[in-house]
């Protein structure tokens, strides 16, 4: 077994045991329900729309060379840098160097996977800079040093009281129960470092290649602040958010914001085409747009599961899985938690290493019903089981599978099997779950069906 | 061959094995020899089609300006509707007076130029530059906007027109003046509009705003003003 699949089993076990993390997920999720259902009902026809939002995706992906293409030269006709980066050290390397020679002392951030993916934040602070995240769910998980829990609501497993302890110790701020308060807190911390900052580090959610633009959502406005007021902006993206045309926005706003948050859309949907332009009265004056491939290029030579990267990272499937609701979002110790991140994980960090994601399903498919972009999910966690195995087999499930279909193919056999198994049932039944019992691991948790008394075909000989 | 090439010599590679179309789910999918048969045809753009299946936004005029309105309320946007400038001007005095505004930011477009006299209050216009700890401390950001939008309730804001990037978002106020004309039905008629407004020359920053700033990060508990303006006023007229 792999040191990740032996991690995830231990905090696994850990953790579903937590009472108190499981009336939080729960409490949380419940809220998320309710309000994503009635965003759902506002919509003339909500799987109409996720079909069409499937096929625009089909298509941006499909022609992913075109409409990146497109995307860089509209982009950079308008002043705007971008970087090519094949792999996750290089886009780190490209900021790293960009905020040098800017010759920076304070970074501040807003809100973006791809820098956990690439693990920008920990290479910057190496380098001596001061890194401030600044969505508040995130500023919180910075404080406690430790990855955010969900794609989209970062700080979701902390009760406000752990938070207010929190601030208490980071921040100095006098104890609150109010999460008003508590906002208000981070909000003050955080103003004096968007006017400080030298560069400010953005994700985005959607790239234009019509217009060549980026489009960032948000409720909070940081990421509106954090590029607004910085003199240099560096906005990192995986080279899959691409969409066709800005009328398609129209569409895939209101989508994610449903499926994602229970919203309308959100409270900014910002696009950025360029730097500061002459004319304007403020904005950065340099804007660099890192496009990060990191073994997304593999995925896509996979035509079974291409349409992962169709994923626009709203966390629905996250929401509603079972394992996710019980494991919680650290346990999966990958960037991208829940279903989606079983899926894409181990195309991008290694099959045989991340495999065990695939089993961690129960395959109910609530994660494909979900999703608003209509991804297989769950078809594609059995193809990467399948493909586990193909890459790997192991020679005792082999051999163990061979047998099986020698003696179901042998009626002699197979009938002898019956026999014995009869003989040795009140046996098996005294040693289940017994340190002697052989499959243990399997009957400590389950019941292992009783051998019938007599076959099917014994039955039908007697009645006759 | 430089980064660039690389990558599109990656994808171009990746993609002469074709995908089966959304739609094909179950259709094949399980076996890699199995072609999966796709099963839907594009009907032209699909954002198009897809339109007539998103939320409504109201064909008329009366119809947006009372959805508009509906999604202020429940956004907590204070939404007004006037019957003319001069009452507009009148409400923004009122407004100044109730939260004693000190120092009033801005930008120089008829319709701000005629709110920020009639305030009469040190102002801070933003055109041709400014320090951000000046506008830091202003109470309140007025600005105009290039459309508004009845299905979602979110009006738009650009770098050029609109004061640019930090001046509807710093301040913990944000007013916004509109003319009844500049209020749409959709995202879609919204997307149009703007690209007539702006597609020859584009700001670099638009940005569709819905409610005042927002966040849920806590326990899922709703909290205005996280780090945007805890106040959003649209006057109408």
């Amino acid at each position: 077994m792999s040191n990740a699949a032996q991690q995830f089993l231990e905090a696994a076990g850990t953790i579903t045991r937590n009472l108190r993390h499981r009336g939080l997920i729960q409490t949380a999720l419940r809220k998320y329900e309710v309000a994503r259902d009635r965003k759902k009902s506002a919509f003339n026809d909500w799987s109409a729309a996720r079909q069409s939002a499937a096929e625009t995706k089909w298509d941006a992906i499909n022609h992913l060379d075109t409409y990146l293409t497109e995307f860089t030269s509209k982009i950079e006709a308008r002043g705007t840098k971008v970087h090519w980066c094949p792999t996750g050290p290089e886009a780190r390397d490209t900021i790293r160097g960009i905020i040098k020679d800017a010759k920076a002392k304070c970074v501040v951030k807003s809100k973006a996977m791809t820098a956990e993916e690439i693990h920008l934040n920990e290479a910057l602070e190496k380098d001596g800079f001061e890194v401030v995240e600044s969505d508040l769910g995130e500023f919180i998980v910075q404080l406690r040093k430790e990855p955010p829990y969900h794609i989209v609501f970062p700080a979701m497993h902390l009760t406000r009281d752990e938070i207010s302890d929190l601030f208490e110790r980071e921040l100095g701020s006098a104890p609150t129960r109010e999460p008003e308060e508590l906002t208000m807190i981070a909000r003050r911390a955080l103003r004096k470092k968007y006017i400080q900052a030298d560069v400010g580090i953005t994700g985005a959610n959607f790239a234009i290649a019509e217009t060549g633009m980026v489009s960032i959502t948000e409720n909070e406005g940081n990421a509106r602040l954090t590029s607004a007021l910085p003199r240099i902006m560096v906005t990192l993206l995986g080279i899959e958010k691409i969409l066709p045309k800005l009328e398609d926005l129209a569409l895939f706003l209101p989508l994610l914001a449903t499926a994602g948050s229970g919203q309308t859309v959100t409270g900014y949907n910002t696009l950025y085409g360029g730097p500061r332009q002459p004319g304007e009265s403020d904005g950065p004056i340099e804007w660099h747009v890192v496009l990060l491939d990191n073994r997304r290029t593999e995925l896509l030579a996979d035509p079974e599961q291409r349409d992962a990267l169709h994923c626009i990272r709203c966390g629905a499937c996250l929401n509603v899985c079972p394992i996710f609701r019980n494991v919680g979002g650290h346990t999966y110790g990958t960037t991208y938690s829940g279903p989606v991140g079983s899926v894409i994980t181990p195309h991008l960090r290694g099959v045989q290493e991340w495999k065990h994601l695939s089993n961690a399903s129960s395959l109910c498919g609530a994660c494909t019903e979900a999703c608003p972009v209509k991804i297989d999910l769950h078809h594609h966690l059995l193809q990467n089981r399948r493909n586990a195995v193909g890459d790997s087999p192991s020679w005792i499930e082999r051999l163990a599978w061979r047998a099986h279909a020698f003696a179901v193919n042998t009626p002699a056999l197979y009938q002898f099997g019956q026999e014995v198994a009869r003989i040795v049932e009140p046996l098996r039944l005294r040693l289940q779950g017994t340190p002697l019992d052989p499959v243990k691991s399997w009957t400590r948790t389950r019941d292992l069906p009783p051998v019938a008394p007599e076959s099917f075909k014994e039955w039908w000989r007697n009645r006759r | 061959m430089n980064a660039q090439e690389r990558i599109l010599a990656r994808i171009r590679e990746a993609l002469k094995v074709s995908a089966p179309k959304p739609g094909s789910h179950g259709h094949g999918g399980h076996g890699r020899d199995v072609a999966p048969a796709p099963v839907f045809a594009f009907q032209g753009r699909p954002v198009q089609v897809a339109r007539s299946w998103l939320p409504p936004g109201g064909s008329t005029p009366q119809e947006h300006l009372t959805r508009f309105a509906a999604a202020s309320a429940e956004l907590k946007t204070d939404f007004r509707c006037v019957e003319s400038e001069a009452e507009a001007h009148a409400q923004l005095r009122q407004i100044a007076d109730a939260e004693g505004w000190a120092r009033v930011a801005s930008h120089h477009s008829p319709l701000t130029d005629a709110a920020t006299t009639a305030l009469a209050r040190p102002t801070l216009f933003t055109d041709g530059g400014y320090v951000p700890d000046d506008l830091e401390v202003c109470d309140v950001g007025i600005t105009t906007c290039d459309v508004l939008v009845a299905q979602t309730g979110s009006l738009v804001v650009n770098s050029r027109t609109s004061g640019g990037r930090a001046l509807s978002v710093l301040p913990p106020h944000h007013v916004v003046l509109a003319r009844k004309d500049q209020l749409l039905g959709d995202l879609t008629d919204a997307f149009q509009r703007i690209e007539q407004l702006h597609g020859t020359h584009w700001p670099s920053m638009i940005s569709l705003v819905t409610g005042p700033s927002r966040t849920g990060d806590i326990e899922r508990i709703l909290v205005l003003g996280a780090h945007g303006p805890k106040k959003l006023t649209v006057l109408m007229w």
